[in-house]
């Protein structure tokens, strides 16, 4: 990418933050942004970047937005909220100090207009990639599998929505902020997990999402310092994505934590997730995604499986288990105390969620239970675990994993 | 004796109405209402919004939950409604929760661009 590139990209979430504020529509405003970016090819290779290269897409964005506006008739109810905006005299530059003053209060708008809990979640992804990631409707359409026009349309419904329902352009009152915040971090946790759990011909494609989810959560960080699980989150993410190179074998098959190939590991995003989740847990205020990536960060240190400190994951499910208590967490904590204290532990544990609807369905249950049984020698029982594992999964690699199992057993 | 008339309708239907079908219908209505005012039997009438702008609130063991779309059940029935004049969505959803059915039953939340209503004694 050039500079200009460069620049307009780290300025388009801020710029249209502001603009969706000034001129009240969100439509209009990236309508605006678009002729200003446009503006921006054109002068900046001759005049130089701006010193502040946002206020200068905003002044440009909002001057086009009310030019327009006064060349053509737009629908009334925009209009109104166009003339409102308008200055008194339209040349008046924006005054930067006062512009960057407002700059982190709308960001914040935005981020949480897009994650508001009346738009289905699915919405809030695809808005929030566009809007506050910047990403074009194509990008995030190749991303999410579907057809640019497809893509388009569900753009289009919730912005229709959010008009339509008047949903607020407000950072949330402090009573509600905390759970509103969960909200943001649970859309950029699903972005993540979209490009992470993606595998085959698909992965190249979607790992592009985890790098825009980093990228959210670093802007969570810069904008929530004090707020230890959003720390927690960007660490979870770091720590997840550090091991992007060994997740996948030649064949861009899934390779399970304990068979990867420690050494393609990275690093720096290891250090750095390490360093943020010690940072977050010092501020005493534990949560669900501080925990997750404690654990995280415990499998991060050992250079090989067997030196993983399985009694203090198992420890960690246990807390994160009191934040979620979900069948999965306990099938994952009963893997941790099956490797710390042995199987039988681990089973004792997997015992209490036989029978739980959700767990019945998930093959993963079974095929941990039949590892378990195996290891105490309890053949039969695993080959019947196995099975039903096989009935309920139709991912081919899986398929062939679990096989490979039953046929280790006969 | 107050009467309420829910009005069920296929959306497609409506949003694909000729400008003449259009104004046959707004004309259905306008007479119906004059009538009914002349005859001082009218309350209040509105329009909802389509449902690609209802949200819909349930309140369970104490907590609320929002989701986009409208009511979807088919084995829970209308039983009472309330009209609040809101600043935006975030207003109208805490009063939505705060509607005692909401902790069993579902409160759908939808903006009316437009409702007549006349003064009751």
């Amino acid at each position: 990418m050039d500079q200009i590139a460069i620049h307009a990209r780290a300025s388009y979430p801020k710029a249209l933050a502001t603009l969706i504020r000034l001129l009240g529509d969100i439509t209009v405003a990236e309508d605006a942004l678009q002729e200003a970016l446009t503006r921006a090819v054109e002068t900046w290779p001759r005049d130089g970047i701006p010193d502040n290269p946002v206020a200068w897409l905003v002044t440009t964005g909002r001057r086009r937005a009310i030019d327009g506006h006064r060349r053509r008739a737009v629908e009334a109810r925009h209009s109104q909220r166009v003339a409102a905006a308008a200055p008194e005299n339209p040349e008046d530059v924006v005054l930067e100090d006062a512009l960057t003053l407002h700059l982190r209060d709308d960001l914040l708008r935005l981020l949480f207009t897009c994650c508001h809990p009346a738009l289905a979640e699915e919405a809030q992804i695809a808005l929030t990639l566009k809007t506050v990631a910047g990403l074009s409707v194509e990008e995030i359409a190749r991303a999410f599998l579907v057809s640019p026009q497809a893509m388009e349309r569900r753009l289009s419904r919730v912005k229709r929505k959010i008009s339509e329902a008047r949903i607020p352009y407000e950072v949330p009152r402090a009573a509600v902020l905390a759970e509103r915040l969960q909200a943001v971090c649970a859309v950029v946790y699903l972005i993540f997990n979209e490009g992470y759990s993606a595998s085959g011909h698909e992965q190249l494609i979607r790992v592009e999402l985890c790098d825009e989810a980093i990228r959210l959560a670093r802007l969570l960080g810069r904008l929530f310092r004090d707020e230890p699980e959003v720390w927690g989150l960007l660490s979870l993410l770091l720590l997840q994505h550090s091991r992007y190179r060994a997740r996948l074998d030649g064949d861009s098959e899934i390779v399970l934590l304990d068979s990867q190939d420690r050494s393609l590991w990275d690093q720096r995003l290891m250090v750095e997730g390490r360093f943020l989740v010690e940072k977050a847990l010092r501020m005493k205020r534990p949560g669900p995604y501080q925990v997750q990536a404690a654990i995280a960060a415990v499998h991060s240190e050992a250079e090989r499986p067997d030196e993983t400190d399985w009694v203090q994951i198992a420890e960690l499910y246990g807390v994160l288990e009191r934040y979620q208590p979900t069948p999965v967490v306990t099938l994952n904590r009963a893997v941790a105390v099956a490797k710390a204290r042995g199987a039988a532990a681990g089973l004792v544990l997997l015992e209490t969620l036989e029978g739980s609807a959700d767990i019945g369905r998930y093959h993963h249950f079974y095929a941990a239970k039949a590892a378990l049984l195996v290891e105490v020698g309890r053949v039969a029982e695993a080959a019947g675990c196995f099975e039903t594992a096989l009935g309920l999964t139709r991912n081919p690699s899986e398929r062939r994993f679990i096989e490979h199992k039953l046929a280790d057993l006969r | 004796m107050l009467y309420t008339m829910l009005i069920y309708a296929a959306e497609e239907t409506i949003e694909s109405y000729t400008p003449e079908q259009r104004e046959q219908c707004l004309m259905g209505h306008r007479h119906l209402q004059q009538k009914t005012k002349d005859k001082k039997t009218f309350v209040a009438a509105g329009e909802l919004m389509s449902t690609t702008s209802a949200t819909t609130v349930r309140v369970r063991e104490g907590k609320p939950s929002v989701v986009d779309g409208p009511f979807a059940e088919t084995k829970e029935h209308l039983v009472g409604f309330y009209i609040f004049d809101c600043e935006d969505l975030d207003q109208a959803l805490e009063y939505a929760k705060e509607i005692p059915h909401a902790d069993a039953g579902s409160v759908e939340v939808r903006p009316m661009p437009h409702l007549e209503a006349v003064a009751t004694a």
